[in-house]
């Protein structure tokens, strides 16, 4: 990453830092040390999978949260307080400032999502005493809702380039919700005998970002081994489909007027 | 940059503005701007609010776009990112980074310009020492006065030292002591040869500070010039201040012109009539404390061309069906 959207980034994740954005993590840890002595009394088997599933889940939603209301506020606080004015008057071009932008709420949901894997980490040690080989899943698993949050940062992102926080947090929340089910929507869609119907279905499943193949919490709570080919695909996927919503905000943004 | 090209052109400059609910109808902001300021010039922007002069400035940072018109600094156009390596900024009732510090927040800028940690590091104690803030670099920016945000505004605008200093409104909501302060840091930018192009409605620190002015309304250009030329310096009247001694009573001549402040009183007679009011004066004793000759000021030319602009308006308010 250059200087430019470098400095940006640092100093964005320095503002949610300051801010007490990562205060959420004292709520993980009370759900995590809860629910371990809660489920210390179960059977050892069954404690690891609530463990699992309860902290992939926390760890994925409270992402999102942040990724959705940290994200549609990055462009738009800047304008509204109007510390971008300073900012763009410098040799900073709007594309690198969006990256910066984009880069430093990466940086903070990755600081905060590794932290909650090690409190993850923590209660199913406390539950279980020891570690299985299979766990190595709960590690691919938290990298996937990390794609995740990339993805759900650049929409949240490209949307406040041009509508205020509230619509673009429904924007943002309606094409997560929508992309989750947009392989329900194809296989919908093939079931009717008409044509056109099948092509548009087919069409939304292409644009709509596919949240469906990024969940491997069910099975890193199962001790299932996830194949490198999904890590590789998912992977591509995510930064492809980043890029492109990058690509698109920075378009939207460079003609905007900043009043 | 070639030799003679002005530091800032302004050729045609005009905006608008789609205003209402489906946004059909135009507003100008700023029509047909065109001037040119020269190197080492402190150039003042004048106009009252809403007169054009922030639409201009955000024009020439490429904050906002221009429906017409283009404009240079120092050679390179405004579309040019390279061109803000040679200017400084500093926007109207500036907000900055609160959760910064002041040292902070000018390290963050000065990354934009490549400098070293080092340099950087260097830099921000110089410029927040030339500011007056030397002793408030580690305090987060929540806790500074409006004036001391002034003062950091100006260091982040200077911090890589451009030839080029945009400055809008830097006086505005200053108390007098920092609009001294604002004013001696712009007198010392301008004694190092840098271009300060700054805009503002207080017409005294014109007067006080620049080499031209412009004066802006309804985001139409009304003059440029220096101060002097702008208005006419005929002499239009004389002020004395005097005190009457003990039992005395006024010249009947110039009772019902004087005015009584504290102890002295002050009148203002036609500059033919100064020696005979002087004569009065002398013959009931009075100690003359100053004789001045009033000259219309740049406020008066202000005001008269705000009161010409509302008639225009209110003209063309009339004749409308």
């Amino acid at each position: 990453m250059s200087t430019i959207p470098g400095g940006v980034a640092i100093n964005t994740f320095r503002e949610a830092v300051r801010d007490r954005v990562l205060y959420n993590l004292i709520f993980f840890a009370l759900m995590m040390i809860g629910a371990s002595i809660l489920v210390g009394e179960i059977s050892i088997g069954i404690s690891r999978l609530v463990i699992i599933n309860l902290g992939l889940s926390a760890i994925s939603i409270f992402g999102l949260v942040m990724a959705i209301f940290i994200g549609v506020g990055l462009v738009h606080k800047e304008i509204e307080k109007r510390t971008l004015y300073t900012l763009l008057s410098k040799p900073v071009k709007r594309w690198e400032f969006l990256v910066g932008k984009f880069g430093g709420l990466l940086l903070t949901l990755t600081v905060n999502t590794a932290l909650m894997t090690v409190g993850l980490g923590a209660a199913l040690y406390y539950v279980s005493r020891s570690f299985l080989r299979t766990d190595i899943s709960i590690l691919v698993a938290v990298y996937f809702i990390l794609l995740e949050l990339g993805l759900v940062t650049a929409l949240a992102l490209f949307f406040s380039c041009f509508s205020s926080p509230m619509l673009s947090t429904l924007f943002t929340l309606g094409l997560y919700v929508a992309g989750i089910f947009s392989t329900d929507i194809r296989d919908i869609g093939m079931l009717t005998r008409n044509p056109a119907m099948q092509a548009a279905a087919r069409a939304i499943y292409y644009v709509l970002p596919n949240f469906h193949n990024f969940n491997a919490i069910a099975a890193a709570a199962h001790g299932e081994s996830i194949p490198v080919s999904l890590i590789w695909q998912n992977t591509a996927y995510a930064a492809l489909y980043v890029a492109l919503a990058l690509v698109a905000a920075s378009a939207v943004f460079s003609g905007r007027n900043l009043k | 940059m070639a030799m003679n090209t002005p530091a800032i052109e302004i050729e045609g400059l005009t905006k608008d503005y789609a205003v209402g609910f489906w946004r059909k109808h135009m507003r100008r902001s700023l029509d047909n701007l065109t001037l040119q300021v020269q190197e080492g010039e402190a150039f003042g922007f004048l106009g009252p609010n809403g007169a054009g002069k922030t639409t201009t400035l955000k024009l020439l940072m490429s904050l906002i776009f221009p429906t017409a018109g283009t404009a240079r600094v120092r050679g390179r156009s405004i579309d040019d990112v390279r061109m803000h390596r040679e200017i400084g900024y500093l926007p109207e009732q500036p907000y900055f980074y609160d959760y910064l510090t002041a040292r902070e927040l000018l390290d963050y800028y000065a990354r934009f310009f490549g400098y070293p940690a080092a340099e950087r590091r260097e830099r921000v104690t110089r410029f927040l020492e030339r500011v007056g803030l030397g002793d408030s670099g580690n305090v987060q920016l929540r806790k500074f006065s409006k004036g001391m945000l002034q003062r950091v505004g100006i260091a982040q605008a200077i911090i890589h030292d451009p030839q080029v200093i945009f400055l809008d409104e830097p006086m505005s909501g200053l108390d007098p002591v920092g609009r001294r302060e604002v004013r001696e840091i712009i007198l010392d930018l301008k004694r190092q040869g840098r271009t300060v192009f700054f805009s503002t409605h207080i017409l005294s620190d014109a007067e006080m500070l620049c080499d031209r002015v412009a004066v802006l309304l309804g985001g139409k250009l009304q003059g440029v010039g220096a101060p002097g030329e702008i208005v006419s310096m005929e002499v239009y009247g004389m002020e004395i201040f005097f005190e009457m001694r003990d039992g005395r009573l006024l010249p009947s001549a110039l009772v019902g012109h004087s005015t009584k402040i504290g102890e002295r009183f002050r009148v203002e007679v036609p500059e033919a009539q100064l020696y005979s009011a002087l004569e009065q004066l002398r013959s009931c004793e009075a100690r003359i404390l100053s004789v001045t000759a009033l000259r219309p000021t740049l406020e008066d030319y202000f005001l008269k061309l705000v009161a010409r602009g509302k008639a225009a308006e209110h003209r063309a308010g009339g004749d409308s069906p």
